[in-house]
């Protein structure tokens, strides 16, 4: 195994294009945090941003930073923390899940769309996203977006390149818009809802003028013998008051909640973010996106199939993470056929390599959506050197 | 004015006129085909009037499968296509060529669903902006972009452009409200891209479709989020006696860690020419006016504009006005929005869009008015300040050819300079004809080829709006 490691964009080119000719496959590495993220692909090689670090711009007036693709995430969040401000959709650690080690970098942040439960209000890691630089693969550098937030000037390959998953590219610096972090933070908790009645709560608290910027919902059993349904607020100290107020009002059918605030519930919503609740179990897990009101009606039909699934609900009920015995097609069969008929898709985010490889790990696409994915990596990787096989097969 | 070059119409598709509108005509009911030049002529043109050219015939499918029958009947033929919202654009992104046809959303104006439990609408492409929060308002919901072009606008243009609006500095652009669409391909193929669920696996279409300027498909249906609207909102206006200090205080709230819903700039000649129009109670005898607005709760609303004044008074604010009812409120946005209207009461104007770091903008505005200055020309500033995407309205006369070319070129020079300083050529109306040339100043070769070979992955042949975007040399196939 031959790992490449430039410390700058001509270096990263150069490399790109002396395996051109050869089509050795270059796998694309990070902090190696995520590496189970994915099809399992065949490379011989890899190129690793471990070499371009650093921040490279960060204007908090103007709500941007830019960083290397290899920077250390901590590191940016640190920086951005000491100037009162964060990335708006808080990006999920693959750690917890994986059982991984090593730091995982901003760059795989925007290669493989990270986000948490912000996403449900303030978007995830590909809103955020306002510019990259990566070398395609004929090895010459590209640059799309850049570092002001309105900005439609040709066509997005941000997004494009953001869940790409390293399969268009190799990212050498990305910029985020920014945003200043909450005064104060505070969870409304509500205990022994079914899924149903959870997720309407959710609904009701995400159809409020109170915004909720997270919103969750674990069975009985997740976190405890009892259900939890959570709200979170994050506002100005005294709209945290007011609108937690308003919201037991409004909610009030449902109970009266718990007011939590402090370490305890941060930790909380921490393992909520990185489905650590399946940590160092043997189980293989599943992310499943819907429509909020589908989603406890498909895990009911799941569990028909699948008894000893469990699972727990995010993004106001629109995200399930589902844990299954891994044994067999991991469910495969089972959830894709529950999501195929209401809408959504399944992604299969912890499993063994041979499971991965044999029963896909992102939804199916459609024909004309797979000529067309296709279309567009052979538009940025010709000779098909970047990750190959890593989203689907040749792809 | 005739700066921006046309391709030269194909004498071969002229030719054959009358085989294409007859194949066209068995395709869409009669009513859905316009080919008498009378009737072609509204669609000569879009919002950039300056520029004009008479289509060879203009098609307004009913249903998505006609879409999809006149594309796939196009590509066949070899007939360029124009695809077309409410041709409100700035840019031109809707101006035809002789030898193409022109293909108009405008029937597909049905409001599919509503679901607020889901928070999300389905909706046809020809469905204006305003029309989707008019039919969530009785429930409290709304769309959020909101393009100055609201009331005509569509949402299928939107897409097309990637629309912004002054309130995106909270609530994102286009592309963050946008859950899904169904794409007609060249080929006639139907594709649903997204839906009401997020974040879609595989490469994100639905993020490259939006702002794609209808090269890559003709968007026939979305579906949008809609929110649940604030309890209340308030406009607040403040008068600077300078530029500087109202791009200073802009910086400082946002540096306070507040994020007002809207934050918009306008200079002196804007305000003269919006109060004249919308009598908003604009203070006169100041050179820089902010329209900062909040949202939520009276109590909340209060104090957080208790601390953005607090601000705008260490930055030397002169004039605070709040709006005390929501007629006046109404009359604050009404002027802001009819900036460009009001404007073009009093003399021909070229509008530019480009986006800029915000804190370059005192230099900026200094080196915008000098350039201007420079042309004889005068200019009117209107702009999103909290995100840097300028408006500066740049006033000639179009009976004056000398004029208006001087018009066209400086602003011109004002876009190259906002990519000098580290911003971008349009941050909201798109690329079109008008800032088409302009493209090799912000991108490389080798960032413009990677761009037209995505481009070429949906149409190889450049039939679709094809004398947009790129430059009209150096194209590149797949």
């Amino acid at each position: 195994m031959i790992i490449h490691t430039p410390t700058t964009e001509a270096q990263a080119c150069a490399i790109v294009k002396s395996v051109i000719d050869s089509r050795v496959p270059l796998s694309i590495r990070g902090g190696g945090t995520r590496a189970g993220l994915g099809r399992p692909a065949q490379a011989a090689s890899t190129l690793s941003s471990a070499g371009l670090t650093g921040i490279t711009l960060y204007e908090p007036s103007e709500m941007v930073i830019a960083a290397r693709a290899g920077t250390p995430l901590a590191e940016v969040q640190q920086t951005l923390a000491s100037q009162g401000q964060m990335l708006p959709f808080e990006p999920m650690d693959h750690r917890a899940l994986y059982g991984s080690e090593g730091e995982p970098t901003i760059g795989a942040v925007a290669a493989c769309n990270i986000s948490g439960s912000r996403r449900i209000n303030a978007g995830a890691a590909r809103d955020s996203l306002i510019g990259v630089r990566l070398v395609n693969g004929r090895g010459e550098m590209i640059k799309s977006g850049g570092r002001v937030m309105k900005n439609v000037t040709g066509l997005d390959l941000v997004k494009l390149v953001s869940g790409s998953h390293g399969t268009l590219g190799f990212l050498t610096e990305v910029t985020f818009r920014v945003l200043p972090k909450p005064e104060r933070i505070a969870t409304l908790q509500w205990r022994g809802l079914s899924d149903e009645v959870g997720v309407a709560l959710l609904a009701k608290a995400l159809g409020s003028p109170f915004e909720p910027m997270a919103a969750a919902h674990l069975p009985a059993g997740i976190a405890g013998p009892e259900a939890l349904t959570l709200l979170r607020l994050e506002n100005f100290s005294a709209s945290i008051d007011y609108r937690g107020g308003e919201l037991a009002l409004l909610l009030g059918d449902y109970g009266v909640p718990d007011r939590l605030e402090g370490e305890a519930i941060a930790a909380l919503w921490r393992s909520i973010r990185d489905a650590a609740i399946f940590a160092g179990s043997r189980e293989a897990v599943w992310r499943l996106s819907l429509k909020p009101y589908d989603a406890p009606p498909a895990v009911a039909a799941i569990k028909r199939a699948l008894p000893a699934a469990r699972c727990f609900y995010d993004w106001g009920g629109g995200l399930v993470w589902l844990g299954i015995p891994g044994v067999g097609d991991a469910g495969a069969a089972v959830i894709r056929a529950v999501i195929q008929s209401l809408g959504g898709h399944a992604t299969l985010v912890r499993a063994p390599d041979a499971l991965r490889t044999a029963v896909g790990v992102f939804q199916p696409l459609a024909g004309p959506l797979m000529r067309l994915t296709a279309g567009i990596k052979t538009s940025f990787d010709p000779a098909g050197i970047f990750e190959p096989g890593r989203m689907y097969a040749g792809i | 004015m005739s700066a921006i070059a046309f391709p030269v119409p194909d004498a071969g598709i002229l030719a054959r006129r009358d085989a294409i509108v007859a194949g066209l005509s068995g395709l869409v009911p009669p009513a859905s085909l316009i080919t008498s030049a009378d009737e072609r002529r509204p669609y000569e043109t879009d919002a950039l009037t300056a520029y004009r050219r008479m289509p060879l015939a203009v098609v307004l499918p009913e249903t998505t499968q006609q879409v999809a029958a006149v594309l796939r009947y196009c590509r066949d033929a070899g007939v360029p296509v124009v695809p077309r919202g409410a041709g409100t654009s700035l840019a031109g992104g809707a101006i035809p060529q002789e030898d193409a046809v022109v293909v108009g959303v405008s029937k597909l104006n049905r409001i599919r669903e509503i679901d607020y439990a889901n928070r999300i609408a389905r909706v046809e492409a020809g469905v204006t902006n305003l029309a989707v929060t008019g039919a969530v308002s009785a429930e409290g919901f709304f769309y959020a972009p909101d393009p100055s072009s609201q009331l005509a606008c569509s949402i299928g243009g939107n897409i097309g452009m990637n629309s912004g609006g002054a309130h995106c500095l909270k609530y994102g652009v286009t592309t963050n409200n946008v859950l899904g669409v169904t794409l007609v391909t060249l080929d006639g193929e139907i594709v649903e891209i997204g839906g009401g669920h997020l974040d879609s696996p595989g490469y994100d279409l639905l993020g490259l479709i939006n702002g794609s300027e209808g090269q890559l498909g003709i968007v026939t249906e979305a579906v949008v989020r809609i929110l649940r609207a604030a309890e209340g909102a308030r406009p607040v206006l403040f008068g600077f006696p300078t530029s500087e200090q109202a791009g200073a205080a802009v910086a400082a709230i946002i540096g306070a860690g507040i994020i007002p819903v809207a934050m918009e700039f306008m200079d002196k000649p804007a305000i003269e020419i919006c109060e004249a129009f919308a009598h908003a109670g604009y203070p006169m005898d100041v050179e820089a006016l902010l329209i900062i607005e909040v949202e939520g709760s009276d109590t909340e609303m209060d104090a957080q504009l208790a601390r953005i004044v607090a601000i705008a008074r260490e930055h030397g604010v002169s004039t605070v006005k709040e709006s005390k009812s929501a007629m006046e409120a109404a009359a604050i946005w009404k002027g802001r929005k009819s900036a460009f209207g009001a404007t073009g009461r009093i003399a021909d104007y070229i509008c530019m869009d480009g986006t800029i770091p915000t804190g370059q903008l005192p230099y900026v505005l200094k080196r915008m008015a000098e350039i201007v200055k420079g042309y004889g020309l005068r200019v009117a500033n209107v702009f999103h300040a909290g995100d840097g995407n300028l408006h500066p309205l740049i006033l000639y006369n179009c009976n004056d050819p000398v004029e208006a070319q001087k018009a066209e070129d400086a602003g011109m020079d004002i876009l190259k300079l906002c990519v000098e300083v580290g911003g971008c050529l349009t941050g909201e109306h798109g690329v079109g004809i008008e800032k088409r040339d302009l493209m090799t100043f912000q991108f490389n070769e080798a960032d413009l080829a990677q761009q037209m070979r995505v481009r070429a992955v949906f149409d190889p042949g450049w039939l679709l709006n094809p004398a947009k975007v790129f430059p009209l040399e150096g194209r590149v196939a797949a």
